[in-house]
């Protein structure tokens, strides 16, 4: 019997700009290779609807990995103005310049600066998600589906909505918690919802151990109730080479932070454990990619520590940019100092960059064939970057068995589970 | 006749301390975790083991005979951690039962590297096993039993040796069996000694494992299958790591009682005996020739050198080593010598072995390091700092004192160049 899924979620390519929308997309694109039926809907500033078999629009096949269509998965997108992430004006920003590529430069200008002031989520956050609630029980009247399935925060008020009007059980999928968001000074609204949630869900599913570990240790859950997934990457494509580029004229080494500039991706670490790097060898450029609402205290960091000259900023890379951005790397660092799974490593090893992430974080629990440091540890941390760029042996075997063991997590084995789990969830074991 | 000839590895490397690029100091090696090593495995295996053989010697008063090898680099911390073990074991030699191996004094891969140096590691190690046991050993074994028919004709070259043990790998021997003696070609004399690793890896390894077919594995059996090579060979030669009794098999398997009654259980058929690998040569004939063109050791199921020298990081960290050789020396420095030498022990490349690490199974119980990787960038480290007080000219990294002489801010370096690329290139 297929179980039919009403998802609620996140960005969809070309609109992705982190982690939570990458995990939407590819769980999804998963389960629609397994031949799971799910309504998927979204928030979009401008709604539109899709049927199965029809293109995504806005994809185009360079940059999407095919099948570009789904067979399966139906999209609706409902008029709301929430973005996940803690710098919407960026998000918005982004969206806007997609839909709107003439006034891209100007508009990424003036939205970052105001970005710089702004530090929450934004005045009517709140309301905004009220509404989505509202708006997906409105659309849910038209839909028939056996199970409810919501990501992160800002949809769990309409996923636990929902559940209450139809009667159907609620699976929550829990990417992060307002503890690896704001570390201790958590958002008590925030921590409210999620807590909630929690608790009128059915099945919750923690994208790693570590994150399992705090719902139940923050949250007052049942173990029982807690099931871990791992994300995964996409797989090799048939006309994937992996060859890695060179450029002639670049002379130095290069050390890659790509992500939100924020306090929960470590971003001071990076620069603190550079500054030590510089000191024992002078040719290492260290390119942060990204933005985010530490960006400007990111640049100024990098002045007083006397490196200005040897950190590059990128701003927000996209499409084809991150994959040339983790290309042209000695070393991916990931210094996070919380992160649920993290995805990026394994992308960053897809593209056959070697990887030094955080142990506090749910791939680290799991993933072999990285370097591991703690994040506060700049010591250790800038011992483990000189290792690397200093010896071509260990870079190239972290290289080619990290690269192998990336394509081990499959978003087709999460989809399996996700199947399993709805069926257990259904008492249909 | 089956003739048991039982031989025991006895060995503990001095493994590092944590070293990263940030060290300066000359002290590389972890004294505390040394000695508690040394010392818990003294309690678990080492004692109660000797205790247990000096008994069985004196109960069958002589018929029990068994053979060690133990490692320059394990007597030398038994002499400083636990001397009572170094005690026991000279208590074993005054039996006369108990012959002591050679190997290379400190457990290297040297034979692959630096013939020179493998000369005198077996030198000085021969010396030793005159000075504590009052043997000067007559039977050789290379570092996890590598082996190939270039060492035969070495062991040759230095004369006094009369066998040499190694693998009794299915891909050197074919339809032949380990249990008769055999020879090296183009040798005069010397005679091959085989491990019967099915028998051998019964006891070291199936032994408690529950779903064994065997399990539980009984002297009675086991004596079984003894009696079964009369009239298929000569000898059973068991080969295993001393560990084996009390460590990798612990106390309540009832690995003790097993050994305890072994020799009994063997000796109750009149055609079998103990012999040391010694005596193993001096009765029998060598029935034919064994040809080893590549080497072979006695490690995983591969039996190659691939836990050693399998992955980049391993062969850059012993090829840098070994370069290094010649700098050491002329020092003179017995500091840094000895320094140089210890970082040989092959444990330390073990350690970076990449092979299982995505299933984490037996190499990483006994590794101390998280992972390959972290072990090593902390050789590496320790290697960067012991060629920094060589002093050798352009090294392109400064010495300790240099360091500490920097100015807070960097000035570029004259020989920016080195700096540029990586001291392995």
């Amino acid at each position: 019997m297929k179980i039919k899924t009403l998802m609620l979620g996140w960005e969809f390519p070309p609109f992705i700009s982190g982690g939570l929308g990458t995990a939407c997309f590819g769980l999804t694109r998963a389960m629609d290779r397994l031949g799971m039926p799910v309504t998927f809907v979204l928030p979009r500033a401008k709604p539109f609807r899709l049927s199965a078999g029809r293109p995504i629009p806005g994809a185009s096949s360079e940059n999407l990995v095919p099948p570009s269509t789904f067979q399966h998965i139906r999209i609706r997108a409902v008029a709301a103005d929430i973005v996940p992430y803690v710098d919407p004006a960026v998000a918005s920003a982004t969206a806007t310049a997609i839909l709107n590529p003439g006034n891209a430069e100007d508009d990424q200008h003036s939205a970052s600066e105001q970005a710089g002031v702004r530090s929450n989520y934004g005045a009517n956050i709140y309301d905004e998600v009220q509404h989505f609630a509202d708006k997906v029980v409105t659309l849910a009247e038209s839909e028939a589906f056996d199970l409810i399935h919501a990501h992160d925060w800002m949809t769990f008020p309409a996923g636990v909505a929902l559940a209450a009007h139809s009667g159907k059980p609620l699976v929550i999928q829990v990417h992060s918690t307002e503890f690896d968001r704001s570390g201790e000074h958590v958002n008590q609204y925030v921590y409210d919802i999620e807590r909630h949630a929690m608790h009128a869900a059915a099945k919750i599913i923690a994208v790693s151990n570590y994150t399992r570990n705090i719902i139940l240790g923050r949250y007052g859950v049942d173990p029982e109730k807690v099931e871990v997934v791992y994300n995964g990457v996409e797989p090799a494509q048939p006309h994937e080479t992996f060859v890695r580029h060179t450029w002639p004229t670049q002379t130095d080494k290069i050390v890659l932070f790509l992500g939100r500039i924020t306090m929960q991706k470590g971003p001071e670490y990076f620069l603190q454990a550079a500054r030590k790097v510089l000191d024992k060898m002078n040719n290492v450029k260290f390119v942060m990619a990204g933005d985010g609402d530490m960006l400007y205290r990111m640049i100024e960091l990098a002045a007083e520590l006397d490196i200005g000259h040897q950190v590059l900023f990128t701003r927000f890379l996209r499409g084809d940019d991150v994959d040339k951005a983790y290309q042209m790397a000695d070393l991916y660092v990931m210094p996070s100092v919380s992160e649920p799974f993290g995805i990026a490593p394994l992308e960053a090893l897809r593209n056959n960059a070697p990887v030094l992430i955080s142990k506090q974080s749910g791939i680290a629990e799991t993933f072999r064939n990285a370097l591991k440091v703690d994040f506060w540890d700049l010591n250790e941390m800038a011992n483990k970057m000189i290792a690397v760029l200093r010896h071509p042996p260990l870079q190239q075997v972290l290289r080619t068995e990290g690269h192998k063991e990336a394509f081990k997590f499959r978003w087709d084995d999460s989809a399996a589970r996700m199947n399993d789990i709805y069926h257990k969830t259904l008492g249909l074991a | 006749m089956a003739s048991v000839c039982f031989y025991f590895q006895v060995h503990q490397p001095y493994r590092l301390r944590r070293y990263t690029i940030f060290d300066s100091n000359a002290d590389y090696f972890d004294e505390t975790r040394n000695a508690e090593i040394c010392r818990k495995v003294a309690q678990k295996c080492y004692l109660p083991t000797n205790r247990l053989l000096l008994r069985l010697i004196k109960e069958q008063r002589g018929r029990f005979r068994v053979a060690f090898s133990l490692t320059g680099v394990v007597l030398e911390q038994f002499r400083e951690y636990a001397p009572e073990v170094l005690a026991s074991f000279q208590d074993l030699a005054q039996t006369g039962c108990v012959e002591f191996l050679a190997e290379t004094y400190y457990h290297s891969l040297s034979f692959l590297f630096a013939r020179d140096e493998f000369a005198e590691q077996v030198r000085m190690h021969q010396q030793l096993m005159q000075e504590l046991f009052g043997q000067t050993p007559r039977v050789f074994r290379n570092t996890e039993l590598i082996y190939n028919n270039e060492l035969a004709q070495e062991i040759e070259g230095l004369g006094g040796f009369k066998a040499i043990l190694t693998e009794g790998a299915d891909h050197i021997l074919g339809y032949r069996s380990p249990n008769y003696v055999y020879q090296p070609p183009n040798t005069q004399g010397l005679k091959l000694l085989l491990k019967n690793f099915r028998l051998s890896d019964d006891i070291a390894f199936r032994f408690s494992n529950q779903h064994w077919s065997e399990w539980p594995l009984r002297p009675g059996k086991f004596g079984q299958w003894i009696n079964a090579i009369n009239g298929n060979g000569y000898v059973a030669n068991l080969f295993v790591d001393y560990e084996t009794f009390g460590e990798h098999q612990w106390e309540d398997t009832g690995i003790f009682e097993f050994l305890r009654e072994l020799p009994g259980e063997i000796l109750k058929h009149p055609d079998n005996d103990f012999k040391t690998p010694s005596e193993v040569a001096d009765s029998y004939e060598a029935v034919g020739t064994v040809d080893v063109p590549e080497l072979i050791s006695w490690a995983d199921t591969e039996r190659d050198l691939s836990a050693w020298l399998g992955n980049a990081m391993q062969h850059n960290a012993i090829t840098q080593l070994y370069k290094l050789g010649e700098t050491v020396r002329r020092t003179g420095d017995p500091a840094l010598l000895q320094a140089w030498r210890r970082l040989q022990t092959s444990d330390h490349f073990y350690y970076m072995c990449t092979k299982y690490f995505a299933d984490g199974d037996v190499h990483k119980y006994f590794n101390p390091y998280a992972s390959p990787y972290d072990s090593y960038i902390n050789f590496m480290s320790v290697l960067d700092n012991l060629r920094s007080r060589c002093g050798r000219p352009g090294s392109g990294w400064p010495s300790p004192q240099d360091i500490a002489t920097l100015p807070a801010k960097r000035t570029p370096r004259r020989d920016s160049e080195h700096a540029q690329n990586s001291p392995d290139s």
